[in-house]
């Protein structure tokens, strides 16, 4: 058998979820979109049931991807039975869908959830009232608490066997003649689901009209002689209202509301602070700094600067501790594998090991930040960010929701592109991804230091590292620009979202959610990966012969690079002797940015001749030898062209799985790969040249300027032609 | 006294009269609540100045002014 959930966004739809299907529960995409698929088992009844939860939505219109995904499951798949979770605490607008889904044709059977709360503020409902007035089983639950979810359960599954007659609150309404009249055509039609069509088809649905052709002219018709006069002709407006006429006619006087002490709730009370004028965003930047710093941290609460000795924070420590369990396993490997084939051990060792080591050694730090997001979302509190961001991102083409999906990126793209799907609008979506990599995330931060501790010792190193944040940060802004400003659409995503009541994060739950990102993480990204590290070994393992090679120089990655070496004269670290050094470890950053100093470090050992050079000197830096045959510019171009490109396969991973679509995945990777290469030359030109800049600085202003003018209404080129 | 809901100040309190929104946005706004002779209480603004927050039908709603703005509503006494 099949239950389906459906309800209201926050209604406590995936904590019943949680609560009847448990570890069964397994986390799947909706063919198409990027909605998630939760299905999982229940175990109680006599029969084996399949639970699924349909994504939250508030209303059966044809607009978002979760409100299509919604009712094309239950009209399709036909579940056995629709278990409506309804939340008590807000009846009135959760009713509202109910009294949708009482119009299809599979049983309905509503789950009055937060019951506990209701009881705990003194309100009453009249259950059994409110069972007789909507005509279909209704059941107290408290999802959280697993109260009432068995009989719940059991009456669901009764309800399933039993036969259902739906019925549309409209046929009581002012536009009763009109829905009456559609729905008997249809059911002379044999159409399944005669009610629900019959409503789409009067309010003009797209969907129901496209798929309708052949009768939408008999229904517009009968429409046509009933003008609803007080909508203006109308009919998506009747409908909507005959709804909320039909739930505080009949529904809303079940629920009886005790006199409060106070007027503000709990609720109201932590907004008064957390949304307040002056201090709403402050005490945002706050909660993110605590964030980032029990993340990335390398010196928890500052003790350093008090002489203490510092501590690694959560994160931090965490990481380490798997670097540690990583070594161990690879030093295990490589000594088990002494009597193996070499390319066998440095295939597993060098390739796969080490290179899942690069990967994976992110993973607790990326944990932690999905523990916080969750913890921030389960509270209500994401909500209240994107109320007070919106204002700065409207000019960007998009919400206030894109903010914190972005400002994770800081910390590391992956968990920043998968929760770009909060974001309703497809196009927002894609700007949010397309500009993620260049917010500088935790794997780059490596680079800055070693350039940082080489090329700018002692020559504002902090300066340039800082740089680099604002650098990713401005052409972060000026890309989102550009892709609103090109994008055909120009409407900008709307922004009407509920701002749910706070509630504390379940460990549970969110124990739960944490569980099934961490699996999708490790999913996606291993086999994306694994694939990717085999390749690259091999590539900079052999030569062109097949032959293992003791020089990377004259592996096949090696004679590829100083093949395409020329490419890179142009953003200056290409040029020179070691310049395909350079081009080898930006290539390796491609697949992940950690590997970048990694493959340096191998390249300058090889380099540098010990005869030739103090030993305090060799031991200490290696690299900075390697780097000082960079000139400033091209050092700084170096680092543009990691900052900007390809971040790592991680990402690229994500970012597939999030925007669904080969070309806008190919597409994503040329913009990144692109920007990089041109930011990249212009750093190393302007610096190499400044008259370069100069011109440049030039004729931008021109371009500005005469954009500034056009936009008064003035055109210079139309003047100059007339004079 | 008839006034649009983006320029209700918080306290202020209405009736919906009626909605010029377009599309998918009119269906939104009717789907949250938003329908003639719905009670919304104008709650307060975003830091920023924009959007802002109401109370419609018991729970709390976050809309853009530029949405509010095709909102008509009819004024009751305000706060009391």
């Amino acid at each position: 058998m099949k239950f389906a959930l459906a309800g209201n966004p926050n209604s406590g739809k995936t904590t019943l979820f949680n609560y009847l299907t448990g570890s069964t529960a397994h986390v799947g995409n909706w063919p198409g979109v990027t909605v998630d698929k939760k299905e999982g088992i229940y175990k109680k009844l006599p029969e084996k049931v399949t639970v699924l939860d349909l994504p939250g939505i508030y209303s059966l219109s044809p607009y978002t991807p979760e409100e299509i995904v919604a009712r094309t499951y239950i009209l399709d798949e036909k579940p056995d039975v629709v278990i409506n979770i309804v939340d008590a605490t807000n009846l009135e607008r959760n009713l509202y869908l109910t009294t949708q889904l009482l119009e299809l044709d599979r049983p309905l059977i509503i789950a009055l959830n937060m019951i506990d709360a209701v009881d705990r503020s003194g309100d009453k409902i009249d259950i059994e009232s409110l069972e007789k007035a909507i005509g279909v089983p209704v059941v107290a639950i408290s999802a959280l608490r697993g109260k009432g979810v068995k009989e719940l359960m059991q009456r669901a599954y009764a309800t399933a066997k039993e036969p259902f007659a739906p019925y549309s609150v409209l046929s009581k309404s002012a536009a009763g003649e009109v829905f009456n009249r559609v729905a008997d055509l249809l059911k002379n039609k044999n159409i399944d689901n005669p009610i629900f069509h019959a409503v789409k088809l009067i309010e003009g649905d797209e969907l129901e009209v496209k798929n309708h052709l052949d009768i939408i002219s008999l229904v517009n018709e009968i429409k046509s002689a009933y003008p609803a006069e007080e909508f203006d002709g109308d009919f998506e407006a009747v409908v909507a209202d005959a709804r909320y006429k039909y739930i505080t006619e009949r529904f809303s006087k079940l629920f009886k509301k005790a006199p409060r002490k106070e007027e503000l709730t709990r609720s109201d009370k932590i907004d008064k602070v957390l949304t307040h004028k002056f201090f709403g965003i402050p005490i945002f930047l706050a909660i993110m700094f605590a964030v980032f710093h029990i993340t990335f941290s390398g010196d928890f609460l500052y003790l350093s600067w008090y002489g203490v000795e510092p501590v690694e924070s959560l994160g931090v420590f965490l990481q380490s501790q798997l670097g540690n369990l990583m070594g161990i396993i690879m030093d295990a490997v490589s000594d088990g594998l002494e009597s193996a084939a070499p390319w066998v051990s440095s295939l597993l060792v060098d390739g796969l090991l080490s290179g899942l080591d690069a990967v994976l050694s992110f993973l607790p730090q990326i944990l932690l930040l999905y523990l916080f997001l969750s913890i921030l979302e389960d509270s209500g509190y994401m909500a209240r960010v994107a109320f007070i961001m919106d204002r700065a991102f409207r000019r960007f083409g998009m919400s206030g929701k894109a903010f914190l999906p972005l400002l994770m990126c800081f910390g590391c793209a992956v968990p920043g592109i998968i929760a770009t799907r909060a974001l309703e609008n497809e196009r927002e979506r894609r700007i949010a991804i397309t500009i993620s990599p260049f917010f500088s995330c935790g794997a780059k931060l490596p680079i800055w230091g070693t350039f940082a501790a080489t090329m700018f010792l002692n020559r504002g190193g902090e300066v340039v590292v800082f740089g680099m944040y604002v650098l990713g940060l401005a052409v972060a802004i000026l890309l989102s620009i550009l892709m609103h400003k090109m994008s055909k659409k120009k409407d900008v995503a709307p922004f009407i979202m509920e701002l749910p009541a706070y509630r504390l994060p379940q460990p549970k739950s969110t124990a739960i959610h944490l569980w099934q990102k961490l699996k999708h993480y490790v999913v996606r990204v291993a086999t994306i990966i694994a694939g990717a590290i085999v390749v690259i070994w091999a590539l900079s393992t052999f030569n062109f012969r097949f032959e293992m090679v003791e020089d990377n120089a004259n592996s096949i990655i090696g004679i590829i690079s100083r093949g395409i070496q020329w490419l890179f004269v142009p953003l200056g670290f290409g040029m020179g002797e070691s310049g395909w050094k350079f081009v080898v470890a930006a290539f390796t950053g491609l697949i992940a940015k950690e590997m970048v100093v990694a493959t340096m470090g191998v390249f300058a050992g090889m380099d540098a001749d010990p005869l030739e050079m103090e030993a305090g000197e060799l031991a200490a830096t290696p690299i900075a030898l390697l780097i000082s045959t960079l000139s400033i510019p091209a050092g700084l171009a170096f680092m543009a062209f990691n900052l900007l490109s390809v971040p790592c396969m991680a990402a690229v991973g994500a970012a597939s799985g999030e925007l669904r679509s080969r070309k806008k995945l190919w597409s994503a990777i040329a913009i990144w790969m692109g920007t990089a290469y041109v930011v990249a030359a212009a750093i190393y030109w302007i610096g190499t040249y400044w008259w370069i800049g100069l011109i440049l600085a030039v004729v931008l202003a021109v371009i500005i300027t005469y954009f500034a003018l056009k936009k008064k209404g003035i055109d210079i080129f139309k003047k100059l032609k007339k004079a | 006294m008839d006034k649009f809901l983006s320029d209700f100040k918080p306290g202020e309190r209405g009736t919906v009269k009626r909605l010029s929104a377009e599309g998918r946005i009119k269906r939104r706004l009717f789907d949250m609540g938003i329908t003639p002779g719905a009670v919304i209480t104008m709650r307060k603004t975003a830091p920023l100045g924009d959007p802002i927050e109401v109370n419609i039908r018991g729970y709390e709603l976050s809309i853009r002014k530029e949405e509010a703005s095709t909102v008509l509503m009819e004024m009751d006494g305000g706060d009391k």
